[in-house]
């Protein structure tokens, strides 16, 4: 006779095993679906006001905290650099090694979790508080699809806006080496534009776009869908969920954003 | 047979153990004003929410001319939806829109209009609603009243062919929850709409109402024309009008008009065949122009001290009366021969005029100065309990009636 008090309990544990699991599954399924849909409603009528405004707001706002950040990372990076070549006699190199690390990694990576911190944080709670008022339920009662109206234009605004501010982070980034290691620390200014124009290959950029481009849509999409789904929230209800929703959306794109970041670049190799 | 336009057919919502609609069966016809009354938390909401589409019923099926809404095809289900417009109870108005981005924004998201028809249109709107200083402002920096006002602009701009206001004017004071309503009922007479009504302002809603629908623990227990609610017999509709009723009780001091009627059938029937019973009639003359002259509040303190006196002279006798109409009373003296109704009456003239009417004695003078007499007319008359309705009897008084007590200023002054 089977013990019915063994497999009870390995059953409880199972389910205690696959639950989460089950719930992430169903979860990637509606994040898919959610951005599919989103995607598509890119190309609906009457949008192109709405994506001018949010590139103004995601891309122009966001420019001098990402130029800001751009020129930091770019002045730490030849400080560092400078003194770590100095000791293998190559510092020589260094606008290739600031030029490589900014438009490989550091360029689009920072870049995206600036735009994350600053707008994702407001998409998340600008439609996580239009949720929690009825406003997406006023928005469908008139006809007008939440997602075509809340979640398409900022995607497509991110998908604009990214590249080009991560290409601003590299341009001031280049600046910010030149100034620790040519005015600074006195490394030639010729050497340091010759090598970085010569090192940085086509290729490099690239990459560094297409890296940009699913940050766009990573952190476009995570923030708002943690925002419309507010109300579906188990431990919260209202302002706090929004407040979580909002927490939520910024820890999960950061995570999402160093992830992809390795998926890309071992693909890119 | 037109199937009806809206059709719930044992429709169920539960919120986890909590039962909110219980099998609600209901129609909507079309170019009707259908009020939905019900306490607060029967489900009113919830069931405006399943029609909208912002909810989905967990049993049951929801009838548009007859086809199910969830076997429809997508098109199909967006032209019903496209056809209804919706006043959410908490306004749900977009925050970090004005009030004019607000109102133009259907029409700016769902339509081609040019933005100079667009703005004439809103205009119109805010203007009919008496918006029209308000229209940059954001909602967090007007009133409630003023922010119910711009929700139901917005759920009108676009001209939809079903409205579902979810407690319009909640909130609003009378003059504009009077606009509020009846510019529901112009709508409905100009453009033939249909509308769905939430509200609690009875019996004003009631006016402008075709069918009453009356949701008590999640199913629908009445159904049916205002007039037909009046004679419902439930527990819900009896607590309902006897709050309402409370408070015409406490103005006048005297029965309600449906208590006055239970008492009046309860009295009468207890009487023998062709026994007697006498009724008699009490008004102020010229009371309109009274209250023109005098102002509204002392017309009410008029009327509240001849309820007094009513009651003081009559209720010791067996009588019971109710206000039968703005300015008249009516007393029903089951007891009383013709002859002791008279005596009655001559007894309640003299004690008027003699004792006045002592919170009204100087708004008798109207704000020119001028003086204005007062008359109260008295009319009686005698019934059989079995042959004579009351109206037949109230006919007879209202032909004698005449003026049982005069009330000259001079004399008061």
């Amino acid at each position: 006779m089977p013990d019915t008090t063994s497999s009870a309990s390995a059953f409880n544990f199972l389910e205690k095993i696959g639950a989460p699991f089950l719930h992430l599954i169903r979860s990637l399924g509606r994040v898919a679906f959610f951005l599919a849909r989103a995607l598509v409603k890119i190309f609906a009528k009457k949008q192109l006001q709405s994506i001018a405004q949010h590139v103004y707001y995601i891309g122009a706002r966001s420019a001098p905290i990402v130029m800001l950040v751009g020129l930091f990372t770019g002045m730490v990076l030849g400080l560092q650099l400078f003194h770590t070549l100095v000791r293998f006699g190559s510092a020589g190199v260094l606008g290739s090694a600031v030029g490589l690390t900014l438009v490989r990694e550091l360029g689009p990576v920072l870049t995206a979790i600036m735009i994350t911190a600053r707008a994702g944080s407001a998409m998340s709670t600008e439609i996580g508080i239009q949720r929690i008022t009825e406003q997406i339920d006023a928005l469908q009662t008139m006809g007008v699809d939440p997602l075509r109206y809340l979640v398409s234009p900022r995607i497509a605004a991110a998908v604009i806006s990214f590249p080009i501010l991560t290409a601003l982070f590299d341009l001031i980034g280049f600046l910010g080496g030149f100034l620790t290691g040519v005015v600074l620390l006195g490394l030639d200014a010729g050497t340091y534009f010759y090598r970085l124009q010569s090192s940085i290959l086509f290729e490099d950029i690239n990459g560094g776009f297409v890296k940009s481009l699913v940050f766009a849509i990573i952190v476009t999409t995570v923030c708002c869908y943690n925002g419309f789904y507010t109300h579906l929230r188990k431990d919260s209800f209202g302002a706090k969920a929004v407040g979580l929703a909002t927490t939520s959306a910024v820890v999960i794109s950061c995570v999402l954003i160093l992830i992809s970041d390795y998926v890309v670049t071992s693909i890119l190799l | 047979m037109t199937p009806p336009l809206i059709e719930l057919r044992n429709v169920k919502k539960s919120f986890g153990s909590k039962v909110v609609l219980d099998g609600v069966n209901l129609t909507i016809e079309q170019g009707q004003v259908t009020t939905i009354i019900g306490k607060s938390g029967t489900g009113k909401s919830v069931m405006l929410k399943n029609i909208i589409g912002l909810m989905e019923p967990d049993e049951g099926t929801i009838l548009f001319k007859g086809k199910d809404i969830k076997t429809m095809l997508p098109h199909e289900r967006q032209d019903y939806y496209c056809q209804l417009s919706y006043m959410f109870q908490n306004n749900a108005l977009f925050d970090s829109m004005t009030v004019y981005e607000n109102i133009a924004f259907p029409l700016e998201q769902t339509t081609e209009l040019g933005t100079e028809e667009i703005r004439t249109r809103v205009r119109k709107k805010m203007e009919q609603t008496d918006l029209l200083g308000v229209g940059s402002r954001f909602p967090s920096e007007i009133s409630g009243g003023m922010q119910k006002r711009v929700a139901f602009s917005r759920a009108l701009v676009t001209q939809p062919e079903i409205v579902l206001f979810d407690e319009p004017t909640t909130g609003q004071d009378i003059v504009r929850r009077n606009a509020i309503l009846s510019m529901i009922a112009e709508y409905k007479k100009k453009f033939g709409f249909t509308a769905i009504v939430i509200s609690h302002d009875i019996p004003d809603i009631l006016f402008i109402s075709n069918r009453v629908l009356v949701l008590h623990q999640g199913k629908i227990v009445f159904q049916g024309t205002p007039q037909e609610l009046e004679s419902f017999e439930h527990s819900y509709v009896d607590e309902f009008i006897e709050s309402l009723e409370g408070f015409k009780e406490h103005l006048t001091g005297l029965y309600s008009r449906r208590s006055f009627k239970m008492r009046y059938h309860n009295t009468l029937s207890k009487k023998k065949q062709d026994e007697n019973y006498c009724i008699a009639i009490f008004a102020i003359a010229d009371f309109s122009k009274v209250c023109d002259d005098l102002g509204f509040v002392t017309g009410q303190n008029l009327l509240k001290e001849l309820g007094n006196y009513i009651s003081k002279h009559f209720d010791p006798v067996g009588g019971f009366s109710a206000r039968q109409r703005r300015s008249r009373f009516l007393t029903v003296l089951p007891q009383a021969t013709i002859d002791e109704a008279r005596q009655l009456l001559e007894s309640f003239g003299k004690d008027v005029e003699e004792n006045g009417f002592s919170s009204a004695v100087d708004p008798f003078f109207d704000p020119g100065g001028r003086c204005h007499d007062l008359t109260i007319l008295a009319g009686y008359a005698e019934g059989v309990s079995d042959q004579e309705n009351l109206n037949d009897v109230l006919v007879k008084a209202r032909k004698n009636l005449y003026a049982i007590a005069e009330i000259k200023c001079v004399a008061r002054r």
